[in-house]
């Protein structure tokens, strides 16, 4: 079957998943970023690119961060931008998902960038596209379910490429709430197709999804050895309302355990980077003295994340069935 | 037909002596990618250092997006000077429509509005779509429109001209 994100040709049309995406496309996506970061440092941060576009942002779920860094990367394309915050609004009131697509895209969107709190919601609205013959509207997914958040997924490897150079010889520890992370199961799937020899998961066992080792992961319980000789920790955040369920028994015996401290840290190799995607629980899964420190790249990662946003979206909105 | 082409080096130092003494001592060089980039590290060479060198990768102005959609390959334009109120020579390869050129110059006003720009090509084969002409000019060429002229540099740096069929997609 045909990757449903590619065209005939093998463009990408559409972002729903880091999973089966081939290797070229998303270096493609990270070489492009690239001058895409370096408009961020001008007097004008603006590019024509996307001129006379718009760019909805269809959020069913809440997110401000990254409904900001669409916004933001879709403006410096000139594109208009639209924001609907969908919960509050046509869903409450009856309306479909698809029949909401339809309408917006009776009024010309060009891209549809999705959040939705249901996994392969993305997908379906590109599948409906396809259907109905709309070759020339794009989705972007920006967070489906547990399922996939490929836009974070590629600002992390961009982040990880800017400051360790290549993915050859790297350890990768990916530590905390697995489970639920869209966040880890794009970056685990990214790092497998740009060839990280050693990805590791740290959490515990009620954080962890069955049989994650399929996806060519090693698994740690213990924080100081799943940590130990690796070049970047990716921490991940600890949604509080996981407190209340059997999961976990407070914030304070998982900070004991998995949150990063300097003392952890120590363990890591001396130039090892610390990435979050935010937003951060102080004093939950880090420490401020790591969060702070100078081995933290976790502002940096936002700043990329505008530019390999602006990347995707000139990308796939300049593919061939753009222009059919 | 293919053209017989001018030797590339011959023709740069040409290029080289109009340019000198009519240019300003302080104007900055920039090129763009990728040919247009190494003729003006070459004459910020032949002509002084005083001559700062920027780049430009016009990808994100071109006008033919629409068209074509997004270069793979795009690079980083790199300016380190202040573009407000600097007399600048944008420098190419070979001048033919004038889209690159007009891509650059709107790319270099969102740095800043210079005092002047002028434009110094290695070749300028007509054929222009839009009211663009260049300052300095290495040599003229008749070229059918069928053909492309391409720079390109070997390992020592050496500069030669092709002419190459054009892909039919464009």
């Amino acid at each position: 079957m045909r990757n449903p994100q590619l065209g005939v040709d093998g463009a990408l049309k559409h972002l729903l998943t880091l999973e089966g995406l081939p290797a070229a496309v998303i270096t493609q996506i990270l070489d492009t970023a690239v001058p895409f970061a370096s408009i961020g440092e001008r007097e004008v941060k603006k590019v024509p690119l996307l001129r006379g576009k718009a760019v909805f942002n269809l959020f069913f779920e809440n997110s401000t961060r990254t409904r900001t860094t669409f916004e933001i990367a879709a403006k410096r394309l000139s594109a208009d931008v639209i924001n609907l915050n969908i919960g509050a609004s046509s869903t409450s009131k009856g309306e479909t998902v698809l029949d909401t697509v339809d309408n917006l895209t009776a009024m010309d969107a060009n891209i549809f960038v999705v959040r939705h709190c249901e996994s392969g919601a993305p997908h379906l609205i590109a599948s409906h596209l396809h259907a109905v013959g709309r070759h020339d509207v794009h989705v972007i997914n920006a967070g489906d379910g547990r399922h996939q958040h490929p836009t974070q997924g590629l600002l992390d490897l961009y982040t990880i490429r800017h400051y360790k150079r290549d993915f050859r010889n790297l350890s990768v520890a990916i530590v905390g709430d697995i489970l639920h992370s869209r966040v880890a199961r794009s970056l685990i799937h990214g790092l497998a197709t740009l060839g990280t020899p050693d990805v590791r998961v740290v959490a515990p066992q009620t954080l962890l999804p069955a049989r994650i080792e399929s996806l060519g992961v090693r698994v740690f319980h213990d924080m100081r050895e799943g940590i130990r000789d690796c070049d970047v920790v990716v921490m991940l955040r600890l949604q509080n309302e996981r407190m209340r369920g059997a999961l976990l028994p407070s914030a304070g015996e998982y900070f004991k355990y998995y949150g990063l401290t300097p003392e952890k840290l120590a363990l890591a190799k001396p130039d090892a980077i610390v990435m979050h995607p935010g937003p951060m629980n102080r004093g939950v899964e880090i420490d401020s003295a790591v969060a702070d420190g100078e081995r933290s790249v976790i502002l940096p990662q936002v700043t990329f994340g505008i530019a390999v946003r602006m990347a995707v979206m000139s990308i796939i909105a300049g593919s061939p069935g753009a222009r059919a | 037909m293919i053209p017989m082409l001018p030797d590339a080096e011959a023709t740069l130092a040409e290029l080289a002596d109009r340019m000198r003494g009519a240019v300003s001592p302080e104007a900055a060089f920039v090129g763009i990618y990728s040919g247009g980039a190494w003729i003006a590290e070459r004459l910020a060479t032949m002509l002084g250092p005083a001559h700062r060198v920027g780049f430009l990768d016009v990808s994100f102005y071109r006008d033919d997006y629409e068209r074509t959609g997004l270069k793979p390959n795009a690079r980083r334009s790199a300016l380190d000077f202040d573009v407000a109120g600097a007399t600048i020579v944008l420098i190419d390869d070979v001048l033919f429509t004038g889209r690159s050129v007009r891509a650059a110059i709107n790319e270099l006003f969102d740095y800043g509005r210079p005092a002047a720009i002028e434009l110094a090509v290695l070749v300028d084969r007509g054929g222009r779509e839009l009211p663009i002409e260049a300052t300095y000019v290495g040599v003229r060429l008749a070229v059918a429109r069928n053909l492309d002229i391409v720079l390109s540099r070997d390992d020592k740096g050496m500069l030669a001209l092709a002419a190459e069929s054009r892909p039919s997609t464009r």
